[in-house]
């Protein structure tokens, strides 16, 4: 079988770029290490002198406020030196190729490209062709991949919940469009979560869900029952082409949190929501900002995260 | 070659006697991860300092980085009283080149500005590489080239000095 990409030799974390494939080992080694993180954020002084002299380019391809400021905020926090780049007015609209780019990047002597891209597998294509002693990390591709929002997530619900192997995790919304979704069931199931339900309508779920090992409902209340963590995903309106959906209202009626709805799920149930959120489309307001919710915390231990994952791959 | 190697916790008592002559009503006792943790956790209650213990893991602070990348599973360092203007006992299990000490000073100025900081190390075996020496020694001890001196802990709790492989 073919190495992946992301591994180097001895089977070390060279580049991230997708949950999938990773063993549990490296997961528990970045959740380990975002934990001490978190300590270092909670200084007067957040910094440690890790990545001195290194050199973080934001290759954003597509916009995001929350994730590309995270991740400069933790380049930062570990004494990188961050350059972002707004693609938008950049060479790429004069027709420059994603690997010139990277070249010339490279020849400004980058350390690691954190890269957004709409299209699924652009960092793994920019991976394969780094120097060695550069690094990726896939800040969102496609449909496919988001693992540091995948790793903030698992963070989250260890943080609150402690053990994976007793927990049933329930994602809820538009699956079909989201690399957070994926992401995340691959790490449950890694860190083994006995049970992962997928809640959404059929047009909302990819074909063959089933084989990510996921419980698929269809009636939100019937998939709330007993759940421990309820993720909420965005109703992904700028990925969509044609109807999938009667309307937005109708939405919220069926698969919007609501009080009521979260009642089913366990009293000491948690939400989370990647962000950004559609307030009265898939959550109500009164959960998002109710007690159960986990939502700004998620944040807050998504810088710890990314330091965690930049300071791994930038030393091996 | 074992049997020369100095009885851990017979020195115990012995530093803690030492330590007890000198520190002031404003010390504070901040051990080292791992052996320098266990050490400092027997060490701090014969002293009755006023304030917790506090542990530090220098992993993010290591000047060999670069060269070996983070270690697996580096501990949270938590120091639970204010470092400004504090007698510091910092504790170690072996000194021997002196970066771990260097590191752990960076990482402590992060936190505030000490009044003084004391190093309190259970083996010197010497081998020092920067301008750092302990002012409360246990033991010096000679270490063979190519071995490594580390403290261990038993599952009762008992500390031990032993050699390995390894530099």
């Amino acid at each position: 079988m073919e190495r992946s990409p992301q591994l180097n030799a001895n089977g070390e974390l060279q580049h991230l770029l997708s949950i999938e494939g990773l063993p549990r080992e490296i997961l528990l080694q970045i959740l380990d290490t975002a934990e001490s993180f978190v300590g270092v954020t909670e200084r007067d002084i957040k910094k440690v002198p890790l990545l001195r002299g290194k050199s973080v380019f934001n290759l954003f391809f597509e916009p995001s406020t929350r994730t590309r400021t995270t991740f400069e905020i933790a380049a930062k926090r570990l004494s990188a030196d961050v350059i972002n780049l707004n693609i938008a007015v950049s060479s790429q609209s004069k027709g420059e190729s994603l690997l010139d780019t990277v070249a010339n990047l490279s020849a400004m002597h980058a350390d690691l490209f954190i890269v957004r891209h709409a299209s699924s597998g652009a960092p793994f294509l920019i991976a394969r062709n780094v120097k060695p002693h550069e690094h990726v990390i896939n800040a969102g591709d496609g449909r496919h991949a988001h693992p540091t929002q995948g790793l903030l997530d698992l963070f989250t619900i260890r943080h609150y919940k402690k053990d994976f192997t007793r927990l049933t995790v329930a994602v809820v919304g538009d699956i079909l469009h989201s690399r957070v979704a994926r992401s995340l069931i691959h790490g449950l199931t890694t860190l083994g979560t006995p049970e992962v339900r997928v809640i959404g309508p059929q047009t909302l779920l990819p074909t063959g869900v089933e084989s990510l090992g996921v419980r698929v409902f269809h009636d939100m209340r019937e998939g709330l029952k007993g759940a421990d963590v309820v993720v909420m995903l965005r109703l992904q309106n700028e990925r969509m082409n044609g109807a999938l959906l009667p309307s937005a209202q109708e939405f919220f009626m069926k698969y919007g949190l609501t009080a009521d709805k979260l009642a089913l799920a366990k009293p000491d149930a948690i939400v989370m929501h990647p962000g950004p959120m559609n307030r009265g489309v898939e959550i109500d307001s009164s959960v998002a900002d109710g007690p159960h919710s986990v939502i700004l915390p998620q944040v807050t231990f998504g810088i710890a995260v990314r330091m965690a994952v930049m300071s791994i791959v930038a030393g091996n | 070659m074992v049997s020369e190697l100095p009885d851990a916790e017979a020195l115990l008592p012995k530093l803690a006697a030492e330590l007890r002559t000198h520190v002031t009503p404003n010390a504070a006792m901040i051990g080292l991860y791992t052996g320098g943790a266990w050490l400092a956790q027997r060490l701090h209650p014969m002293l009755g300092l006023k304030e917790p213990l506090g542990l530090m893991d220098i992993a993010f602070y290591r000047d060999d980085y670069h060269k070996e990348g983070l270690k697996h599973d580096p501990k949270r360092t938590k120091i639970p009283f204010d470092v400004e203007g504090r007698d510091l006992l910092l504790v170690d299990d072996v000194l021997y080149t002196g970066r771990t000490v260097r590191a752990a000073m960076n990482e402590l100025f992060d936190y505030g500005r000490p009044r003084s900081i004391s190093l309190v190390i259970l083996a010197d075996r010497g081998g020092r590489q920067l301008p750092i020496c302990a002012q409360y020694c246990g033991a010096v001890v000679q270490v063979p080239e190519g071995m490594r001196l580390r403290l261990k802990r038993a599952a009762d709790g008992i500390l031990k000095l032993e050699l390995e492989r390894g530099a």
